[in-house]
């Protein structure tokens, strides 16, 4: 397995009982990528995940995150990993600065708790009870617990779900803030959006297998795929053609209209999400 | 920071959540010195020459307080946190594992100390409840507590992988306890209870803690009362020390830091 790769998978297979959650997935994650997991709900996002931070047993594959097999990491190797699980943790009775300052001293070389807490954007609820927090501002807490540790590789377990937009890209600046310092992110995610704003590369992930990975902008060769142009002909009407000569056909049309303005013209290529949605039909 | 330091902040911790939260400062601390409250007034009788039923109640509570802070505070504690994912957050990080316990067991200390003295001072300003008059008798209170509040310490960590949500816990932790309170010689004289519910009851720590107790609080003329005609403090001893062993082992096989659902 490569040195310079954070993740690298190979093989990996987990079943409960008859059901296959992740079948023969394959996977490498470069230091310093960003790499985003999307697929549905149980499409297997979270076992893959949870086998890699060391929570879940595998059946089956190789697995080496940052050189360490989880199944068999230690402290030290915890050290090095920040997680944000699924979900949202409850620390009951304590307040956003007691939590994250006991966080930071299980490792050896924590971040300063009060700059976490105010790159996340807690600052005004250091005192504040954890149970206290909206749905966002818990998310956040979870963030901070993940990254106290100065991880070199950090997890997001569907990090926004239940977010509104204005949270969300919120969130997503924070995470583009990590990545710009050198963390590795690997992100599960059912948003589409969430997926093309953030990630490097996107693996989609559909009935336990990997369907697809690439950057974003090349998913599915969205680049090269039939776009579709429309435009309003002079009796009013619009007027639509799927071509793979997108480029030819609005010069013919620019000509024909004498250097006037083509009234309505649109050129649309398939967005990531038909792409997307047409990769997860399939493999259903 | 030291591995101890560690285990002694994350004590700090689990103390100012436990005195910070309703439930369990309400059940945990206060239920007994209402109960103590309420059988001393309606309960007021003599069970044997100069033994008033208050003062044998009021021991039975002591060892019912132990058995509170450590077993039924610890069994509906554990698994809330499961749920909630406290649990799973604190794995992930590189946390002995160890610590968490370490914090556990600090926390009961704190509230099994505090239980005591609540207990024992109503008990000695309301229900002539004696303070322990020799060195000895305050060792005897001394190791009597601590074998008993470990055993229940332990056996409520084991006994926290048995509820299937945090929500059902105290559903199946509190009648137990109660229904051991019952049998153990707290809310009744343990000699007047049929032969079956006795040896039932001489099975779990708690029948030995309430006799532990009542060597320490009642007069020694009133040994010749118990099943074997003395107090049997070695058999205690013994008992308590077996449960510890026990919970220990359970402990360490049965303990889950995820959910049946996390698979």
């Amino acid at each position: 397995m490569s040195g310079d790769s954070a993740i690298s998978v190979r093989g990996l297979r987990k079943a409960y009982g008859q059901t296959v959650a992740v079948a023969d997935v394959d996977l490498s994650v470069s230091r310093g990528e960003v790499f985003a997991l999307l697929g549905p709900n149980g499409a297997g996002k979270t076992t893959t995940v949870e086998i890699l931070e060391g929570f879940r047993r595998r059946d089956a594959g190789e697995v080496s995150v940052l050189g360490v097999d989880p199944a068999a990491g230690g402290r030290a190797w915890r050290a090095r990993v920040g997680i944000v699980l699924q979900g949202t943790g409850e620390f009951d009775e304590l307040t956003v600065g007691e939590v994250v300052r006991h966080f930071a001293r299980f490792y050896p070389d924590p971040d300063d708790p009060a700059a976490v807490i105010a790159r996340v954007g807690l600052a005004d609820k250091v005192r504040a009870r954890t149970h206290s927090l909206s749905g966002g501002q818990k998310r956040r807490l979870d963030v901070a617990l993940g990254i106290i540790g100065r991880p070199e590789l950090l997890f997001l377990d569907e990090p926004t779900t239940g977010f509104d937009p204005q949270a969300r890209r919120d969130f997503w600046g924070l995470i583009r803030d990590l990545a710009s310092g050198g963390t590795t992110i690997l992100l599960t995610t059912h948003y589409l959006e969430e997926a093309e704003a953030l990630a490097d590369r996107v693996g989609v992930i559909a009935a336990g297998r990997l369907a697809a990975v690439a950057p974003p902008r090349e998913l599915g060769d969205r680049a090269h795929q039939p776009a579709t142009v429309t435009w309003g002909t002079p009796d009013g009407r619009l007027r639509s053609e799927v071509t793979a000569t997108p480029t030819a056909l609005v010069a013919k049309l620019a000509a024909e209209a004498g250097g006037s303005e083509i009234p309505g013209l649109t050129v649309t290529r398939p967005t990531l999400e038909d792409i997307y949605l047409t990769m997860i039909g399939e493999k259903q | 920071m030291t591995a101890l330091g560690l285990g002694m902040r994350q004590g700090v911790l689990e103390i100012k959540q436990f005195f910070r939260s309703r439930e369990s400062f309400v059940f945990t601390l206060l239920f007994p010195v209402l109960l103590l409250v309420i059988f001393g007034a309606i309960f007021n009788f003599e069970i044997a020459p100069g033994v008033q039923f208050t003062q044998y109640f009021a021991a039975g509570m002591l060892a019912a307080g132990l058995l509170a802070v450590g077993f039924q505070n610890l069994a509906i504690q554990i698994p809330i946190e499961r749920d909630r994912g406290v649990l799973k957050r604190l794995r992930g990080t590189p946390m002995p594992p160890w610590v968490y316990f370490a914090g556990k067991v600090g926390m009961v200390l704190g509230a099994g100390v505090l239980i005591t003295a609540v207990l024992l001072t109503v008990g000695v300003l309301f229900y002539d409840v004696p303070l322990p008059a020799t060195t000895g008798a305050w060792l005897t209170l001394g190791w009597v507590s601590a074998l008993g509040i470990t055993a229940c310490t332990l056996l409520g960590i084991a006994f926290s992988s048995v509820a299937r949500t945090g929500r059902g816990a105290p559903a199946v932790v509190t009648p137990i306890a109660l229904v051991l309170q019952f049998i153990s010689g707290v809310f009744f004289v343990y000699t007047q209870l049929p032969a079956w519910m006795q040896q039932v009851a001489a099975l779990f720590p708690l029948k030995w803690m309430t006799q532990g107790m009542r060597s320490v609080f009642l007069p020694d003329s009133y040994a010749a009362q118990e099943v074997a005609g003395s107090w049997e403090l070695g058999r205690v001893a013994l008992v308590l020390a077996a449960w510890c062993v026990a919970g220990l082992l359970l402990c360490l096989f049965t303990f889950r830091w995820t959910t049946r659902r996390d698979g």
